[in-house]
């Protein structure tokens, strides 16, 4: 089915022309990389942009880099891309583990991390798994560099602090110092493609150290402080997991929607984070199940 | 505001004018002849628009055609140009398709596996096609095909 809609299509080949269209246009622009969230869009009408700016003209925005500690994801780099980098292979499992269960092949070969984290569903993996990590999205605009801890990056649905004329051009992800082991626990209506219906990442991290993030169970995903804090400097026990399942209900306020009820997401959310939090402290300590096993 | 682009079709050289709106998937049938990628959810879940762009398979439902400019676009009437591949060969043996509209798509995303992964596992061409669905056969002649093919030592599929 054609677009009904007619819009300009640009293709700058630097980031700083990019970036002044952007500014140019305002609300009326729309960036694009994969498309695989923008074209849809478009094509349902959701979005009506009177000029796309087409950003894989520009150059530097591909590059997968890990340097002192620190992982820097560009802006055009996709789900494909990571799943096969021996970098995040060995250094960032967790990224991988959440790669395997991102749509399909065909979407990640396209669909880009930092395109997931500008699209700001409340379902969305990169951003779930990247809360228990100290990350930041890097921002270029007319006023110049930002770099936004991911904390602070989503407001609501779809929504997110970048301003007028701004563009992520990518996200950097701190290795944690300490040995730790994570996993992503993701509940989908069957297997294969599916968006999430609810998910709980955890890091365990030595020294009894816990982050713990869900996704699709509030407007945006969140990371669930309380629950790290009753955890924090303790030894995972059974009674200690039975408190934190415990605290699901109070720390979230799920919907029901088309793929699952508000009492089914806050009645799995306490199963997963139970599960995680076993795995993950398995994984700390070299055991558990590998990287990429479903654990629902 | 058209545009005319150009780009590799089945390692032919065509040139199109396009509007921006204009969909790939569209373009490829409608305006350069190329039928095999069919017209499904067009929303990027069924796989059955699935093209290889630069050799790897995406979904032409949700690529604007006028990003492909300078591109590879292959679709199966490039892949058997000169007769079935070892893998159609095998699909063909195993029966795998019924009513064929998913078939374009999971040959292409098949072969892009195997192109990467001569012998993958089970969960590996599941997971390689888990996002073109078929609703005739229950997947099983489809990953029994492509275990089969890719089982043969020295075989280019």
């Amino acid at each position: 089915m054609a677009i009904a809609h007619q819009f300009d299509y640009v293709k700058p080949p630097t980031l700083r022309e990019a970036v002044r269209l952007l500014a140019r246009y305002g609300t009326r622009a729309r960036a694009l990389a994969g498309g695989t969230d923008l074209v849809g869009l478009i094509s349902d009408g959701m979005v009506t942009p009177e000029t796309v700016v087409d950003i894989k003209g520009i150059p530097g925005l591909g590059r997968i880099e890990f340097k002192n500690g620190s992982l820097s994801i560009g802006a055009l780099v996709t789900f494909s891309n990571l799943r096969d980098s021996p970098i995040i292979a060995s250094k960032f499992p967790l990224i991988r583990e959440m790669t395997g269960w991102v749509a399909s092949v065909g979407i990640r070969n396209r669909a880009t991390m930092v395109g997931n984290l500008c699209s700001a569903v409340p379902c969305c993996d990169s951003g779930a798994v990247l809360l228990v990590y100290d990350a930041a999205v890097l921002v270029n605009g007319p006023a110049g560099k930002r770099k936004v801890p991911l904390r602070t990056w989503f407001l609501g649905p779809r929504k997110t602090v970048l301003k007028r004329g701004e563009i992520a051009t990518g996200v950097t992800v701190s290795l944690p110092k300490q040995k730790h082991g994570a996993c992503f626990v993701k509940l989908r209506r069957y297997e294969g493609e599916d968006l999430a219906q609810a998910s709980v990442t955890v890091m365990a991290l030595a020294g009894n150290r816990y982050r713990i993030s869900f996704g699709s169970v509030a407007s945006r995903p969140i990371a669930v402080a309380r629950i790290e804090a009753l955890l924090e400097g303790q030894a995972l026990s059974d009674d200690l997991v039975q408190q934190a399942v415990r605290l699901v209900p109070e720390e979230i306020a799920p919907i029901t929607d088309i793929r699952a009820s508000k009492e089914y997401r806050l009645h799995m959310v306490g199963v997963m984070l139970e599960r995680g939090l076993r795995a993950a402290v398995a994984r700390l300590s070299g055991k558990g199940p590998d990287y990429g096993t479903s654990l629902i | 505001m058209n545009k005319r682009i150009t780009f590799t079709l089945n390692r032919e050289t065509r040139s199109v004018e396009v509007e921006p709106s204009d969909i790939l998937l569209d373009v490829l049938r409608d305006r350069l002849g190329v039928k095999s990628p069919k017209i499904g959810c067009e929303r990027g879940d069924c796989g059955a628009c699935t093209v290889l762009l630069d050799g790897k398979s995406v979904r032409t439902c949700l690529i604007l055609a006028i990003e492909v400019d300078g591109c590879e676009v292959t679709t199966v009437e490039g892949l058997s140009r000169a007769g079935l591949t070892p893998l159609q060969q095998s699909f063909l043996k195993h029966d795998s398709f019924q009513c064929g509209f998913c078939a374009p798509g999971i040959v292409l995303s098949a072969t892009e596996l195997l192109g990467k992964n001569p012998h993958p596992t089970e969960a590996e061409v599941k997971e390689a096609i888990a996002g073109n669905l078929c609703r005739c056969t229950g997947y099983k002649p489809i990953i029994e095909a492509v275990l089969t093919v890719s089982s043969k030592p020295g075989r280019r599929v």
